[in-house]
């Protein structure tokens, strides 16, 4: 065990597998010579080579087709995005190409990448700069969405990434970049997809949540044991596809109460789905409706101080998780 | 409505000043925010002689869309620096209320369509402003601003191949600044200039000395009258160099120092400002005059942005939709 940063982490986990496998690589802009905007990629041109740490123009389509044609025929490769909101630019490339050519081509042709990047609300980036994604990937068959939450899951998830076989939207939370943390040494360390983990045990109440939303939520439960006597059990489902459900619902039927909390917007959020399947699976357990905590519906606004209205807070999360014990 | 005595009778004296102006702004935003007073943005410091020569060619009539470096576009344009920095501030008294911020600014008034903050996002809406203008009737013509770098993403080639077959009066005006973020353009395409891809696509293209702003004037009245005349587009490319970083702050240690320093000799306003004492178009007076008035716009722009409020918090939700 080594005391690491999440960025670090992400770091780690790249290199580690570059040197593990030779056809890994990794693509994306400002990522070579200089090193990264958020300095993920520090030192790895010095390391690889400009044949595997390739810089590219500002071409999010072209790069993404790229990746999806060089892991069509055997190669492994990682493409960073400046930030995720501009992987939409290849959204075609995503979506109806890595996410489907395994289907229809009927299992005959693997497409082993992974898109990852920053992700989420930044500080005063406005609207085209500060969205979050996880519902929109998670809802298409064949794409596999990874959300980590501690510089440990960082690394395992990504490596697991890397060394699987299908297409992973692998979504970094900025603000976490600078987070530290135990991960293992061990170069075989890997975390699992589809398995959610509880993150701080409690009776009283579930909270669901992953990735920043995941670390605020446990902030909130220290805060309310101390403050309140309340003991909020924290679970971090870390992928989103594949879903792991069985924790949440082994949880909420010790609880019988629930609250699910995402950044992004409430209409068809990650949330919704994780309501709507403790409802078809554990409704019985429920001693109150499961509430949802969620970033403002409205485009990501500049000033500060509408900004920091838009996103959930602690006290928001706070208060949901009165609500469901109704005190 | 702000006035366009910049592009209605450019005179030498006028681009000098809107030039000052803009570099005075820009050093303003930046050292706000080295100061922690304001969030980051792009600044367009070493391209002041490409957006006021743009400018000085068009008229009312024009419709204008932008990228991430918009304020000098903006003020060449005539926009009030004092609502841009409020915005800059994200203050209720900026152009949008403090909601865009430097990155997605809009004046309908000033036929300002969009600042658009995906690289090459306003290339995809140019053809269609430029239609909606000919159907809609109208003479006016659409300009859009974009990078070298937005040059290297699909969709310029789409909306410059869309303006072309359906004769849409567009002229695109790359501002080759040398500079993609933190890559230095070579590393990105094997062309030296943007202009060369126009003929690929039937459209008719030209380079000009982006850092000298006559120069610029000259090439863009005749972009524009070919552009208005014709009904079709045209792609002028001003060939320039971004003096400070990507965004604020950026020491920009990236960049090869003999590079920066050559260009700065050829810095547009230092340069301007010489050959105009030189041929005595105007005197080191009234140049002195020149820069206080500059300087007192720019400081009383920042006393407004700085003093304005912030949104009230019922503007959270407005706006969403109509
Ligand atoms: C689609 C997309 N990709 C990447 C970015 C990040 N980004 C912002 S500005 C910029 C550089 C743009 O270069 P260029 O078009 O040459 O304009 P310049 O900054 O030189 O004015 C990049 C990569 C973005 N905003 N949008």
């Amino acid at each position: 065990m080594a005391e690491k940063s999440y960025r670090d982490a992400i770091r780690d986990a790249m290199m580690e597998e570059m040197d593990r496998d030779p056809n890994v690589l990794i693509m994306g802009e400002d990522i070579g010579v200089y090193e990264g905007t958020f300095r993920i990629t520090a030192g790895m041109l010095k390391k690889y080579g400009p044949k595997r740490v390739i810089d590219t123009p500002i071409a999010e389509a072209g790069m993404v087709g790229t990746a999806v044609g060089m892991a069509m025929l055997g190669l492994r490769p990682i493409v960073e995005m400046m930030t995720v909101n501009f992987a939409i630019v290849a959204a075609d490339q995503i979506l109806n190409h890595a996410a489907k050519v395994r289907y229809f081509s009927g299992g005959q042709v693997d497409v082993p990448m992974v898109i990852r990047g920053p992700h989420g609300a930044g500080v005063q980036l406005s609207a085209q700069h500060s969205q979050s994604f996880e519902s929109f990937y998670a809802h298409f068959p064949g794409l596999k969405v990874v959300a980590p939450g501690t510089p440990a899951d960082a690394k395992g998830l990504l490596k697991t990434a890397i060394r699987g076989r299908d297409p992973v939207m692998f979504l970094e939370s900025a603000a976490l970049y600078g987070m530290k943390g135990e991960v293992p040494d061990d170069t075989n360390f890997t975390v699992p997809f589809g398995q959610s983990r509880v993150a701080r045990e409690g009776r009283d109440v579930t909270i669901v949540s992953y990735s920043r939303m995941m670390q605020m939520s446990l902030l909130v439960a220290d805060k309310l044991s101390k403050e309140e006597g309340i003991e909020c059990e924290v679970i971090d489902l870390r992928t989103l596809r594949p879903l792991d459900m069985d924790p949440v619902y082994a949880s909420v039927s010790k609880t019988h109460r629930a609250v699910v909390v995402q950044e992004q917007w409430k209409p068809f959020g990650a949330a919704a789905e994780i309501a709507a399947s403790i409802t078809e699976n554990v409704f019985d357990e429920l001693d109150a409706p499961v509430v949802r905590v969620t970033g403002e519906d409205v485009p990501m606004p500049y000033a500060r101080n509408l900004e920091l209205l838009a996103t959930p807070h602690e006290e928001h999360v706070a208060a949901a998780v009165k609500k469901v014990m109704y005190r | 409505m702000t006035t366009f005595e910049v592009s209605v009778e450019p005179r030498v004296a006028q681009s000098l000043e809107a030039m000052l102006l803009i570099r005075a702004f820009e050093e303003q935003s930046a050292a706000l925010n080295a100061a922690g007073k304001s969030p980051s943005m792009c600044t367009s410091v070493g391209q002041e002689a490409s957006a006021v020569g743009v400018m000085n060619a068009l008229d009312e009539r024009d419709q204008i869309l932008t990228n991430h470096r918009s304020a000098g576009h903006l003020l060449a344009r005539g926009a009030d620096p004092r609502r841009i920095l409020a915005e800059i501030l994200g203050k209720s008294t900026g152009y949008c209320g403090g909601k865009s911020g430097s990155l997605h600014i809009s004046v309908k008034e000033l036929g300002v369509v969009l600042t658009s903050t995906i690289v090459g996002g306003e290339l995809s809406l140019a053809p269609g402003v430029a239609l909606s203008r000919q159907m809609l009737g109208g003479e006016g013509i659409v300009v859009v601003f974009f990078g070298d770098g937005a040059a290297t993403e699909g969709i310029f080639h789409e909306s410059i191949n869309l303006a072309a077959v359906w004769n849409l009066p567009v002229l695109y005006v790359c501002e080759n600044n040398q500079w993609q973020a933190f890559v230095h353009r070579k590393e990105t395409m094997l062309a030296d200039h943007i202009s060369t891809w126009g003929a690929s696509y039937g459209v008719k293209s030209q380079t000009v000395d982006g850092n000298d702003v006559d120069a610029v004037t000259a090439a863009a009245k005749d972009a524009v009258a070919y552009v208005r005349g014709t009904r079709k587009p045209f792609l002028l490319e001003t060939y320039t160099y971004r003096l400070r970083g990507h965004m604020e702050p950026d020491p920009a240690s990236y960049v090869d120092p003999a590079e920066l320093q050559s260009w700065k000799e050829r810095d547009p306003i230092a340069t301007y400002e010489q050959r105009l004492l030189d041929e005595h178009a105007i005197t080191p007076a009234e140049l002195d005059a020149m820069k206080s008035r500059v300087r007192a716009r720019i400081e009383d722009a920042a006393q407004f942005a700085m003093e304005s409020p912030y949104p009230s918090f019922e503007e959270l939700t407005t706006n969403v939709y109509a």
